[in-house]
């Protein structure tokens, strides 16, 4: 009998797992005794972070995308599909262009965020994002073309993808205006919904005093209630009126249908043991990534580290041995400072951030990372 | 024990959530009701002692009532 592993999405945590139990399972799938199905319903893998560099004109969003037939192992059965139904009692799935349904005995749901800006009045209207790859290419427009005036970063939704992108944004808009010689004339504002400018304070307390020194004007406790795009306004819940003329949004975040119509969390994120990563509402499914409800950062090192907990735990029970391989909530984020300078912070569940010292090594060694992440993808760094 | 008056219309269950969670699950509940409703927000958060009031008075919502379990605290935001 064949034990048959699903993994649902092939975004850095599903297409890392997927390699990763190619190379672990390796004897196992070759003897037939193990199938792993890997389903995306876009036939590329997307290496989101390029689209912090594409409005500064200097990666194209194309620089992101890899055919995942390229990047995944040959011994995973790769479905360009997408799951439109999940039963975990029944262990069955259903696919939108397939027949019948997919009996699954280990599940990995690593379907990601979607953005959700219909949930704030006028904003997607109104303001840009780089959360995306038509949001990247319609503020590069807007962006290239603007010397003067208040650009407003807004963070109105979290949790977010890359915790750290809203900050990079600010400082690199500063430096970027600054070097051309364009910062007197160009307004530099930065919001956040809640009273700090970071959602984890150590973060925060890093931050602002680089955003005083720099003259980026910060409002905290600004929570869009909607954006008026013809007085180019932001009306926060809390009462108050922000001005722009260029406004970038990180837009609200949700994950995918599926996961609350299978009962398995809100708003698409999974509720999960932040150690195990197991689902907490059904047997033999896991989560991971920006899909698993486990309070540490939607980044891509979470679904990287995450993905080889995951691994080795489904090894461990195909092969019918106790699974004790654990997440401990070790996250890791380059946080570029400027156009030339990074700052770096590696924390877990127990040990909090303390930001590197910016510096020019930290901006190329981001740089070079993500030049080097297709070897991440494939499960080969 | 929470006034028998206090009728929310959502309860937000924020438990185990890392700061800011708790707080913006709440902003997210108060964005979809009506004025005047109230929601209860579950958290096991101490941060969410402070966060909580801070936005309340920052927005001129209003905390009813704070209650303090075992394990969590339950606290009632009404909607201006």
């Amino acid at each position: 009998m064949t034990e048959h592993v699903v993994i649902v999405g092939a975004g850095t945590g599903g297409t890392v797992l997927a390699n990763d139990l190619a190379d672990r399972l390796e004897r196992e799938i070759d003897a037939g005794d193990v199938e792993v199905t890997l389903y995306n319903d876009d036939p590329d893998h997307v290496y989101k972070p390029v689209w912090l560099y594409v409005p500064f004109g200097l990666r194209e969003p194309e620089d992101g995308r890899r055919a995942l037939s390229d990047l995944v192992d040959d011994r995973i059965d790769l479905r360009i599909d997408r799951i439109t139904d999940l039963d975990s009692d029944a262990k069955e799935l259903r696919t939108r262009d397939g027949a019948g349904t997919v009996r699954y005995d280990h599940l990995v749901l690593a379907t990601g965020s979607t953005l959700a800006p219909e949930t704030v009045p006028g904003l997607a209207e109104a303001g840009h994002d780089f959360y995306s790859e038509d949001g990247a290419e319609a503020l590069r427009e807007d962006l290239l073309a603007f010397e003067e005036g208040r650009v407003v970063l807004s963070v109105v939704g979290s949790p977010h993808m890359c915790p750290a992108a809203p900050l990079e944004f600010a400082f690199m808009v500063d430096d970027w205006f600054r070097k051309r010689g364009l910062r007197d004339d160009v307004e530099v504002v930065y919001t956040y919904p809640i009273q700090r400018v970071h959602g984890n304070p150590h973060i925060a307390e890093w931050a602002e005093p680089i955003m005083k020194e720099r003259g980026i004007e910060v409002h905290t406790f600004v929570n869009a209630e909607e954006i008026d795009p013809d007085a180019e306004t932001i009306e926060t819940m809390e009462g108050d009126s922000i001005d722009y003329d260029l406004l970038v949004t990180i837009p609200p975040h949700a994950g995918v249908d599926l996961i609350a119509e299978a009962g398995l969390g809100d708003e698409g994120w999974v509720d999960v043991d932040s150690h195990t990563l197991e689902a907490t509402a059904a047997e033999d499914v896991y989560a991971l990534g920006d899909t698993a409800d486990t309070g540490v950062p939607k980044a891509g090192s979470v679904a990287h580290y995450q993905a080889g907990v995951v691994a080795q735990r489904i090894a461990s029970d195909v092969r019918g041995r106790p699974a004790t391989a654990t997440y401990d909530g070790k996250t890791l984020c380059f946080i570029e400072t400027g156009m030339d300078e990074a700052s770096f912070v590696e924390f877990d569940y127990e040990t909090p951030p303390s930001p590197a010292p910016p510096s020019t090594a930290l901006h190329w060694s981001k740089l070079s990372y993500n030049e080097s992440y297709w070897l991440t993808a494939r499960g080969l760094l | 024990m929470p006034s028998p008056d206090i009728d929310p219309a959502t309860i937000v269950d924020a438990r185990g959530a890392s700061c800011p969670g708790p707080l913006m699950d709440l902003i997210g509940a108060i964005r979809g009701i009506d004025s005047e409703a109230v929601v209860k927000l579950l958290s096991d958060n101490e941060q969410s002692l402070t966060d909580v009031p801070e936005w309340a008075e920052e927005s001129g919502n209003e905390v009813l009532e704070v209650e303090g379990a075992e394990d969590h605290y339950a606290i009632y935001v009404q909607k201006a």
